[in-house]
């Protein structure tokens, strides 16, 4: 017995050690993997030092007040963002003003009326769409809705609205509505592939109800299954917005580039991606670097605030439809 | 009119009108498809990828150069997008605790937010700043920023859909946990994970705004690494905005191969999932 012992003790360390090594081996691999996630973290605080650390003589010279005013001259060196933020804002919001409830509709449709078949095939084709390159939406744009605009929509607009003072000018084609026209078309598969999916998640039950109520197929629908998903409606709501703030190409090419404020809709204008776009590769001097990277500073702290919020909304109607289910 | 009757009216125009709103969003799809298609064949052939780009004026350029620079800057975002998604996206699904991994997801999900040309700022100050040149290096780090939180969340979403049947046999015949990922979960997800890097890739492709200042653009070949470097996306923008007929169809017909690509790869990426769960299915 003892003998044998003996003779079977040699392997046993070297078994050991290898078995050691591949421990180690889960060791360095976890070491390994967790460098490449951690990287990801660290990245993104990188990219909000940089862009305070990159702003700072435009921050420094301008202060709060850098929001709030209206001159943009690189040459005299004095830098405000109100033009850029005012049409961020308003060609994101004429988007949503034509985009949500054209997006809604069709969401109820694909979730609620539509055949399966059907409704897998028109969502696959609009997922598509949010596939296509902005650059692309923008070469559409130039050569399609700009002259479209300029010949047809705009003289109709002014002959028919052009006592406000939304529809006044002369009819360039480029300006506010156009950006807003083909940013809503960009944020449509947004809006319909979420919204279709908050729908498609409230519980059968509900319908049922309703309709055992004598509610009518479109009462069901809107006072009972729009309802219960409505917090993911709106999350995809946010979610296009966010995308339509931070649109830059697309944007850029039909926005008219001019930086003073309108407040005819078929003005052009500015937007805060698109002069970056259109500066940032030609700026000399390093208070037009910075006034571009502030800008840029403001652009990002919009759209994490309204990413955060959407993903939020989002999670609380898809817990909420498997919780019930 | 009844009551009844109003509510019935009210039900068909109502639901009606949803199927208008559906058919107009979809005719937007097929309207882009058709104009494209249209202006693009009409305007491309061969020169256009064989020829460099030409003066306003002469006819018959390409843009040979835009083609090899996109394959350039797409190839430097796979380096060094594909390895971080990756091995980041295992950590998560495989060795993460608790909070840090949320941390990791969170902020992942915040990059993946961040606008477009707000990433081709941060690539212009952490590269092309130091290096006092703008080149295919900045052109790329950029778009694998925006490559990198698609990876990692495809990754993580795949390896955690298998089952952990699989990973207990695995470990009960004496792999080890290193063995067990590569040689069992990662094989059996590799479907979901290629489709990530292929949805990864077509969505780079057609980014124009972080490459605007990080690899500029050029009229002629890039020598190196280190030069301004002409990409397809960056060159569509800048010929559409420009005044001339000849620089337009160019546009057309890099518009038409661009949209090509893309959508090629988001329908290749569907298919290999879809097969991916009929041979799971199967």
């Amino acid at each position: 017995m003892a003998g044998t012992a003996i003779i079977a003790a040699p392997p046993q360390p070297a078994a050991q050690k290898f078995i050691k090594r591949l421990r180690d081996g889960d060791k360095a691999a976890h070491l390994i993997t967790l460098i490449f996630a951690a990287s990801v973290f660290l990245v993104t605080v990188f990219l909000i030092f940089e862009l305070w650390i990159h702003s700072s003589a435009s921050r420094g010279k301008f202060g709060l007040g850098f929001l709030f005013t209206t001159t943009w001259d690189p040459n005299a060196e004095n830098f405000g963002a109100l033009p850029f933020i005012y049409g961020t804002v308003l060609t994101s919001f004429l988007a949503l003003l034509i985009s949500v409830p054209l997006a809604v509709g069709a969401a109820i449709f694909l979730s609620e009326l539509a055949p399966p078949k059907l409704s897998n095939t028109c969502t696959f084709l609009i997922e598509l769409l949010a596939a296509v390159p902005s650059v692309i939406y923008g070469l559409l744009a130039i050569f399609t809705l700009v002259p479209l605009m300029r010949s047809y929509v705009e003289p109709f607009l002014k002959k028919t609205l052009g006592f406000l003072p939304l529809f006044k000018g002369p009819a360039y084609g480029f300006g506010y509505l156009t950006a807003g026209l083909i940013l809503a078309i960009m944020t449509f598969p947004f809006i319909i592939s979420i919204s279709r999916e908050s729908l498609l998640s409230v519980p059968r039950e509900q319908r049922e109800a309703a309709l055992a109520l004598g509610a009518t197929k479109w009462e069901s629908t809107w006072q009972v299954v729009v309802p219960y998903a409505r917090l993911g409606i709106i999350g995809s709501i946010f979610l296009a917005l966010a995308r339509a703030l931070g649109e830059t190409m697309a944007v850029t090419m039909v926005i008219g580039n001019d930086t003073t404020i309108h407040s005819s809709l078929i003005a052009p204008g500015y937007t805060i991606a698109a002069i970056i776009a259109n500066e940032f590769a030609e700026a000399t001097s390093d208070i037009h670097h910075d006034a571009l990277v502030e800008l840029g500073l403001v652009l990002f702290l919009i759209t994490i605030i309204l990413n955060a919020s959407a993903q939020l909304l989002i999670l609380a109607t898809t817990k909420k439809g498997s919780k019930r289910d | 009119m009844g009551r009844t009757q109003r509510r019935n009216l009210l039900n068909n125009v109502m639901l009606a009108l949803t199927g208008v709103c559906t058919f107009l969003t979809v005719a937007v799809l097929f309207v882009i498809l058709g104009f494209l298609l249209w202006n693009g064949f009409r305007s491309l052939d061969w020169n256009f990828f064989t020829k460099l780009p030409l003066s306003p004026g002469e006819t018959g350029g390409g843009l040979a150069n835009a083609i090899v620079g996109s394959g350039i800057t797409i190839l430097i975002a796979v380096v060094i997008g594909v390895p971080v998604g990756f091995f980041g996206g295992v950590y998560l699904a495989e060795f993460g605790g608790k909070t840090f991994p949320m941390f990791v997801r969170y902020t992942a999900d915040l990059l993946n937010g961040v606008p477009s040309i707000v990433i081709g700022i941060f690539a212009w100050t952490v590269v092309v700043v130091p290096m006092h040149t703008f080149s295919a290096w900045a052109g790329g780090f950029a778009l694998s920023l925006m490559m990198i939180p698609i990876g990692l969340r495809s990754t993580e979403q795949f390896l955690r859909a298998i089952p952990s049947s699989m990973r207990e046999g695995s470990l009960a015949l004496g792999a080890t946990k290193t063995q067990t990922i590569m040689k069992v979960i990662v094989p059996a997800a590799r479907q979901g994970i290629l489709t990530g890097l292929i949805l990864g890739v077509a969505r780079v492709a057609g980014e124009t705004a972080p490459l605007l200042f990080t690899s500029l653009n050029n009229q002629y070949w890039s020598e190196k690494l280190t030069e301004p470097t002409a990409t397809l996306p960056v060159m569509i923008y800048k010929l559409a905005i420009s005044p001339y007929d000849d620089w337009h169809r160019q546009a057309w017909a890099a518009g038409l191969v661009l949209l090509g690509l893309v959508l090629i790869a988001n329908i290749a990426a569907r298919w290999v999932l879809a097969r991916g769960a009929a041979v799971q299915r199967g």
